[in-house]
């Protein structure tokens, strides 16, 4: 395999699965040309009149599709930790003695594990999207055949548009869907809220199959994805587990370390002039982005000032603010809890949202670059500002990229991060894997101290007067190691083993994972 | 020797964090044997490998099997954890293996500074340690007493004595409350020599209670050459202290306030407590009597409900009403409101701004006498007009 190093200064494969790589150019350096990819020509005559595409199960849908031995089958995370159908999925594709696929999920997660046993004997060749826990571990030690690729929300989306990825056939799971293909996330008995992870597949596989456990007569209403994709519709028994897909109740953080991190992002979008009339802000799910939430909207009251939208990841703290007027409009791409669910299905301003209005490289323009502020997370981050979300300090891949890498367009990207976990730096001299290039990257707020990017001077300049603890990034890092005991090691890895690679937003490689040396 | 040659220190479980578990087996041959599984095995697994062979080497150990389960534990941490298991196989061992004092522990304090924070720390739990003084206590306790159980008393002391050494707490004024007389006295040599501030004297009764613990103090300065103050609070909690409040409060020129805590009080007098605090008001009056004919500090018992912040603020600015200057805290999220509620009003501002005026006024005339208007102002009166303005400052940097 060669290696080439990338305009960030790090080794990344010339070619992975047999497919050619770009290495990483800078950001916003590379533009590919010609035509987007496109599915094949279908004519309506070939569906049933009646448009009744019910067929009788997964295998027989699978079948007709024309499943064989290396294609590419793409599943969506929509339904999180509580997703059965993927598994039963890789199930049936076992049985038909299929071999060599590659699964192309928009995320994995823990419950996933159950593939392993697929990804050792041949059943899966490689996976292309997110290697989360199990499935990272696993990845990490060499064990997969293939190289793993990993993917953005945004980049996946451009992947599939610019024929990086082609898609054989799409597996929805819809928690409401009717005979014709239309489905819905934000109802039924596995509601989860919104499909938009699933949108591109519905629009440019080769074969689009509907799986629900809660069919409906024509029309589902609304419908999230059109029919008019759908090849084949398949009734199962339950696409998981609801307590999985969303949880009850979303809790903020009780730790006070948190809390006071999620506090001083608070105050720092007051100190900085970010919240003002009609401004913007994307927050996640994680315990620091709502409390964060919660503080943020305890100082929007006091001053009597309104967002015009906000981006979520909903819960019910986004929901509430929403209801009590503090913004016009919830922009959604995934819905976390019971309450945004309900609020995505009641009120017509909690609008669903998809990779593709949010984060595609390829589209005439992106709402995540809209956005005034983006609060996210972070594995590690180094002291130039360069950000990690898919390994650990210790080298193993743990996490996929998600919207992170996209939403770091946000005019102000902020990351949320304790200094240290246990005797874990956080805040490092270099990132073990880079996903975020530390241009993109403008304040680390952390329990010991708030750093901002020299490259913000407004924002320095804003937050002259403030209270906030802010001081530079290294100092910080010295702390840090001086409480955890000296500089850490770094993790022991096989240099010639890549285990997968770390695409940007535009599809070039901006680094790649090691095979860890036990 | 132990009897058993065998030892176990530390904790171990899923739930645990920034400590470690450690196993220690004496034997008569084959050298040491090191067995370690940690968390961060890749970043300071050799470090942690180093420390304790160090630390074998420095207790003259040469062939024990040692087993550790490390969970991210910080290097003073473990470095006490592995202490105890030597000690406990090796009750005769007396020296001590401490971690490098941490420059930023120099700082002192003084007899009146602001203490209207104290955050109580279970002195066997170190993952509250590091993170404790970003939040801002004036006060940080760690806690010998009732948050230790009796069974690792000894594991309480030597965390307590390396965090005092290594850990900073961002300015916070470094207290130790020790256990209850006699007990409490064995405490004290693991904390005097290491820059402790305040000595928090439990269940006082009496002031010979006092006397006892700063002449073993004084010994221990004597012993380390410790040249910086050390104050005492003692705690009063039980029907007999609080008869005796006056008699405490002077017994030592140390003394730099008196505290209450009303859980054992108010089951000393045979009633519940309320949060109307009826039964306590005697007591607590009583207390801050006390503390303000010796001129020292009156400090409120903890609010224990740590989520119900509206609480606690009635809690406090009752307690200021009475007379405290302070609250105990136990969650790291009290602080604020703690810090809030005791703020001076702009009426108390406007006051003390016109004394600390006055009395630069009649310094720079060189009159030895302060007056504001008819009245005569006695230097402490100016000294409390100081820390009004403090407090105001504090106020405003705080929002």
């Amino acid at each position: 395999m060669k290696m080439i190093k990338n305009s960030a200064g790090r080794l990344v494969p010339s070619e992975v699965n047999g497919q050619k790589q770009i290495p990483f150019k800078g950001v916003g350096k590379y533009k590919p040309k010609g035509k987007k990819a496109a599915p094949p020509i279908r004519s309506c005559i070939d569906y049933p009149a009646d448009g009744n595409k019910v067929v009788k199960n997964l295998q027989e849908a699978l079948k007709r599709a024309g499943l064989k031995d290396g294609m590419t089958i793409s599943t969506h995370h929509h339904l999180r930790n509580g997703d059965a159908l993927t598994n039963m999925l890789f199930d049936t594709i076992k049985s038909m003695g299929v071999k060599n696929i590659r699964w192309f999920p928009s995320a994995s997660f823990p419950v996933h594990q159950h593939l392993i046993k697929y990804l050792e004997d041949g059943t899966i060749h490689h996976i292309e999207g997110s290697m989360n826990g199990p499935l990272g571990r696993f990845t990490s030690e060499g064990k997969m055949k293939g190289t793993g690729v990993l993917r953005s929300h945004g980049g996946r989306w451009q992947a599939i548009q610019d024929g990086e990825v082609h898609i054989d056939i799409a597996v929805i799971a819809a928690p409401t869907a009717d005979p014709f293909g239309n489905a819905t996330g934000d109802r039924g008995p596995t509601a989860c809220g919104l499909l938009g992870f699933a949108l591109a597949d519905s629009i440019y596989a080769d074969n689009v199959i509907v799986a629900t456990d809660n069919l409906v007569p024509f029309p589902c209403i609304p419908w999230q994805i059109q029919g008019n994709n759908v090849d084949y519709v398949v009734e199962v028994d339950s696409l998981g587990d609801p307590t999985k897909i969303v949880s009850g109740t979303t809790q903020v953080t009780k730790s006070p370390d948190r809390l006071l991190i999620a506090e001083y992002i608070a105050q720092f979008f007051e100190d900085a002039g970010i919240m003002k009339e009609g401004f913007s802000f994307q927050a996640g799910a994680g315990g620091i982005n709502l409390a964060f939430a919660v503080y943020l909207r305890e100082r929007m009251k006091k001053k009597g000032i309104k967002a015009r939208f906000i981006r979520g990841g909903s819960t019910k703290y986004l929901v509430e603010m929403l209801e009590e007027g503090l913004t016009d409009f919830i922009l959604d791409g995934q819905t976390f809890d019971l309450e945004g669910v309900r609020s995505m299905r009641e009120n017509p301003n909690h609008v669903n949202t998809s990779p593709f209005t949010s984060y595609n490289y390829h589209g005439k323009g992106n709402f995540a670059s809209m956005v005034d502020a983006a609060v996210l997370g972070a594995t590690e981050v180094d002291i130039n500002f360069n950000g990690n979300v898919v390994t650990h300090s210790d080298g193993y891949l743990l996490h996929g990229i998600g919207g992170w890498q996209n939403a770091l367009f946000a005019k102000t990207t902020i990351l949320a991060i304790p200094s240290f976990r246990d005797r874990i730096p956080v805040i490092v001299d270099e990132v073990t894997t880079l996903v975020g290039p530390g241009e993109l990257i403008d304040v680390i707020v952390t329990e010991r101290g708030i750093a901002i990017n020299p490259r913000r001077k407004d924002l320095i300049e804003a937050t002259k007067k403030s209270s906030l603890p802010i001081r530079p990034i290294k100092e910080i890092y010295e702390e840090v190691n001086k409480i955890c005991g000296g500089k850490p090691a770094k993790p022991k890895v096989k240099k010639d083993k890549v285990v997968a690679i770390i695409k940007w937003v535009d599809g070039t490689v901006i680094d790649s994972v090691y095979q860890v040396d036990k | 020797m132990n009897k058993n040659n065998f030892v176990i220190a530390g904790k171990k479980g899923d739930k645990i964090r920034s400590d470690c578990y450690v196993e220690l087996k004496s034997k008569k041959s084959g050298g040491i044997k090191l067995d370690l599984k940690s968390k961060v095995e890749v970043m300071y697994g050799d470090d942690i490998r180093k420390t304790i062979f160090a630390m074998c080497d420095y207790f003259g150990i040469k062939h024990a099997g040692i087993y550790i389960e490390d969970y991210g534990a910080l290097p003073s941490t473990i470095m006490a954890r592995f202490e105890l298991a030597v000690k406990r196989l090796f009750p005769e061992i007396e020296k001590e293996s401490l971690p490098e004092f941490n420059p930023a522990n120099n700082y002192k304090t003084k007899k009146d500074r602001l203490r209207r924070s104290r955050l109580y720390l279970p002195g066997n739990e170190p993952k509250f340690f590091p993170n404790a003084g970003l939040h801002k206590p004036d006060g940080i306790i760690l806690d010998l007493e009732d948050s230790v159980s009796p069974m690792e008393k000894d594991a309480a002391q030597l965390l307590v004595r390396n965090s005092l050494r290594a850990i900073d707490f961002y300015g916070a004024e470094r207290m130790v409350r020790i256990n209850q007389l006699p007990r409490g006295l064995d405490d004290l040599k693991y904390v005097v020599p290491h820059n402790v501030h305040v000595i928090l004297i439990p269940k006082c009764e009496s002031a010979g209670d006092v006397k006892i613990v700063e002449e073993k103090v004084n010994e221990l300065k004597k012993k380390h050459s410790v040249k910086n103050k050390i104050y005492f609070m003692p705690i009063i909690e039980s029907a007999l202290g609080v008869i005796k409040a006056y008699e405490i409060a002077t017994a030592s020129e140390n003394n730099c306030a008196l505290a209450i805590g009303l859980e054992d009080y108010t089951a000393d007098i045979g009633t519940q407590r309320t949060n109307e605090g009826k039964e306590s008001f005697f007591a607590r009056s009583m207390l801050v009597n006390a503390a303000k004919a010796a001129r020292i500090q009156a400090i409120d018992t903890v609010f224990s409900d740590v989520t119900d912040m509206e609480g606690l603020r009635q809690s406090v600015l009752e307690a200021k009403a009475l007379g405290f200057e302070g609250k105990g805290c136990i969650h790291p999220r009290q602080i604020k409101v703690v810090h809030e509620a005791f703020a001076p009003t702009e009426e108390e501002i406007d006051k003390a701004k016109k004394i600390v005026e006055a009395f630069k006024e009649a310094k720079k005339k060189g009159l030895g006498v302060v007056s504001l208007g008819s009245k005569m102002i006695d230097p402490p009166v100016v000294k409390r007009a100081e820390n009004v303005l403090k407090m105001a400052n504090l106020k405003e940097k705080e929002n």
